[in-house]
């Protein structure tokens, strides 16, 4: 096994921060409109609003059945040819979205459902309205449960940004393969690939891991 | 039959009919509750109990008939719901405290929100109930921290601090262990003394005899009997009742021959 | 009306071509899921049982393949494996390769999650009626945790599925690739074919994808 050049490395570094810059800007973008697609569709699910109730499954299937990297080639190369225009950012955050929207219905969904009815009718029964229902009892509950599927999306997302390449996007995934191409510093250029993809998912997954053991073990559960 | 003089009708059911599907579960059923009164409520599972409480508190809506608290009817979807429930508190057989809550947010987020109480005030009547039911030294601790008794004690306050003109027990004492049924029953006990309005379901015969002013018998969707307990328990009117609470009697066994086996 | 692709679509054999681009991902995918899915059996079973050593080695393993984007593990398989054992092995290979050591370190995972999320109780009753320890996993532990299993399972088969589309990354011809080399050839007489042959393959991965979930889904309901 070749033994790592670390000069190369040195001289590959400033490359791949920035890279990994652009990965996280545009995960984080990406996550933040899943989130908003994903509580607007639980929100719809939860209340069974008619009409936008099956529009958010319909959206769901398809977003939950087809590969981001389909979903990016559609919006990126064929939108513009019925007259919508796209570029390349915009295209990678709304891809993102668009998947990560139904991922992160899920989760939120998961953790309203997971509160017993009863809760709902002690509440009731006590006076209180609907809406005070779901903001002091239901959702401080449902909030917690859907900690570790929200945290577990955000991984499974920003891991999903190494797609954005295709649409010619540099993020770390794109760095990587143009320098291996370029110089044909392999081992080195996988190397940082994979340093860099550690130093950003690693250290969510760990609080991840830390929040669920919490919330496990001193859950309010009774 | 009433034994006590009767002042004026707090609650008044009138042939009110609840269908889940075709599966009838009241059928015209009528009872007046009046100020002061203890009613408990008995019959086989199955038979309509719990449905009649959460019908009272419009957790469920009726198909049929109306319910009338103060002459005011109850509605799932009235207007006034909000007030009226606030009128009658109910007290769950699961442990229904919110989890999320403390022993004493879980009491005043109600008082707070609903009646806009202040904080200072509602905690102060929280903690007076509490050390009513012995539990004072638990206002900080949470649900999950409690045994069953214990909960079931910290839902009773809740429920009382909000000032209900009556109470509904549904089967509070069904799901704890044996040890803890009685410091449960205490604290009904001494609510009933208090000349609380209360409707109570339980499976808990002695105590049904002991509390109650009069024993309403639930089967088949329909009250069979509405008598003092004197009478239902020594003398009931109808075959069901008997065998109902022949259910409650253990034939002795220890001197027969041992079975073959 | 703007040609938007349908023309060239069913011109010729483009239809036949796209689906033959699809049945290469889906080859993919499907060897790889046959091979993972008892490796993966074996290795969750190692992983819920009680040697530490095989435990530690199993979890470093499975925590680097879960914590990659499978793109990076595409890429190491593929271009790694040439630089450091210099092996030249085919893109298609590789994919194989890839996705079966991801779908069992999957795989693996679930099968331990369903096996510890059966209740002490049930060891515990199931020894007390004096079954020995292997009666006791193959006669009720597997099977409960068969049936946790089993959509779960099916779920991962979609998500192999979906993450094939990749291998276009290392250069492998499949659905995708097909669709630009038509888009190519027929840039002159209609440009704006994109739409309607990304729109298709879009509409092929789902039918390809939907079905599976919609079991998986039903298999849940069912058991639960």
């Amino acid at each position: 096994m070749a033994v790592l050049d670390w000069e190369v490395i040195q001289q590959y570094l400033p490359l791949y921060q920035e890279a990994a810059w652009l990965t996280v800007r545009l995960g984080v973008a990406g996550i933040i409109f899943a989130i908003l697609i994903g509580l607007i569709c639980a929100i719809v699910q939860y209340f069974k609003v008619p009409a936008l109730r099956q529009i958010a499954a319909v959206y769901i299937e398809i977003s939950r059945n087809t590969p981001l990297l389909v979903q990016l080639f559609f919006i990126f190369y064929g939108l513009p040819k019925i007259g919508i225009p796209t570029n390349a950012t915009v295209c990678g955050i709304a891809g993102l979205a668009f998947l990560g929207g139904s991922y992160m219905a899920e989760a939120f969904r998961s953790g309203l459902e997971a509160i017993p009815a009863i809760q709902t009718e002690s509440a009731l029964s006590l006076g209180l309205s609907r809406a005070q229902t779901m903001r002091y009892v239901i959702l401080p509950q449902a909030a917690s449960i859907s900690v570790p599927p929200f945290i577990a999306n955000v991984i499974f997302l920003l891991k999903e940004t190494s797609v954005f390449s295709a649409i010619s996007l540099m993020d770390l995934m794109f760095t990587a393969k143009d320098l291996i191409g370029l110089y044909y510093k392999t081992t080195e250029c996988l190397f940082l690939l994979v340093v860099f993809y550690l130093l950003i998912l690693l250290p969510i997954s760990i609080l991840g891991s830390l929040l669920e053991r919490r919330l496990r073990h001193a859950g309010f559960g009774a | 039959m009433a034994v006590k003089i009767l002042a004026e009708t707090l609650l008044s059911i009138r042939h009110i009919a609840k269908r889940f599907g075709d599966n009838t579960v009241l059928d015209d059923l009528s009872l007046d509750v009046h100020k002061g009164e203890v009613i408990v409520v008995v019959g086989p599972s199955g038979c309509g109990k719990s449905t009649l409480l959460r019908c009272i508190n419009a957790l469920e809506p009726i198909q049929a008939g109306e319910i009338l608290l103060d002459g005011e009817p109850i509605k799932p979807d009235g207007k006034n719901i909000t007030e009226l429930r606030q009128k009658v508190g109910m007290v769950f057989q699961s442990y229904d405290l919110f989890p999320h809550l403390s022993v004493l947010d879980n009491i005043v987020l109600a008082p707070r929100k609903v009646q806009k109480r202040a904080k200072a005030e509602a905690e102060a009547e929280a903690l007076t109930l509490l050390e009513r039911v012995g539990l004072k030294d638990k206002a900080a601790s949470y649900p999950r921290e409690l045994s069953g008794g214990q909960k079931q004690r910290v839902a009773i306050v809740r429920a009382l601090c909000m000032h209900p003109e009556m109470l509904l027990f549904d089967e509070v004492t069904a799901a704890l262990d044996p040890e803890m049924v009685r410091e449960v029953l205490d604290v009904i006990l001494k609510l009933a003394t208090q000349g609380r309005t209360m409707l109570i379901v339980t499976h808990e015969m002695q105590f049904a005899r002991a509390i109650a002013d009069r024993v309403i018998f639930l089967d088949g969707g329909n009250i069979l009997e509405n008598t003092p307990p004197e009478i239902f328990f020594t003398n009931p009117q109808t075959e069901r009742a008997r065998q109902f609470l022949n259910m409650f009697e253990f034939a002795a066994v220890k001197h027969h021959a041992p079975a073959e086996d | 009306m703007p040609d938007l692709g349908l023309s060239v679509l069913l011109k010729g054999k483009n239809m036949a071509r796209l689906l033959g681009g699809l049945w290469v991902a889906l080859r993919i995918s499907l060897i790889a899921v046959a091979i993972s899915l008892p490796l993966g059996i074996l290795l969750g079973v190692l992983m819920a049982g009680k040697n530490r050593v095989v435990k530690a080695i199993l979890r470093v393993y499975l925590e680097f393949i879960r914590i990659m984007p499978q793109m990076v593990l595409l890429f190491l398989g593929f271009f790694g494996t040439t630089r450091a054992f210099g092996w030249n092995i085919s893109a298609e290979l590789a994919a194989i390769i890839v996705f079966t050591l991801w779908g069992t370190a999957e795989m693996s995972d679930l099968v331990r999650g369903a096996i510890i999320s059966i209740p002490r109780h049930q060891y515990e009753s199931s020894q007390a009626l004096g079954l020995n320890k292997r009666q006791t996993y193959f006669y009720i532990i597997l099977p409960q945790a068969a049936r946790r299993l089993i959509p779960l399972s099916i779920n991962l088969i979609t998500r192999m599925i979906k993450t094939t589309s990749l291998v276009l990354m290392i250069g492998v011809v499949e659905v995708l690739k097909v669709a630009q080399q038509i888009i190519e050839a027929n840039r002159m007489t209609s440009p704006n074919a994109a739409f309607g042959l990304y729109l298709t393959v879009f509409v092929l991965y789902f039918l390809a994808c939907w079905p599976i979930s919609l079991l998986a889904r039903y298999l849940e309901k069912k058991w639960r």
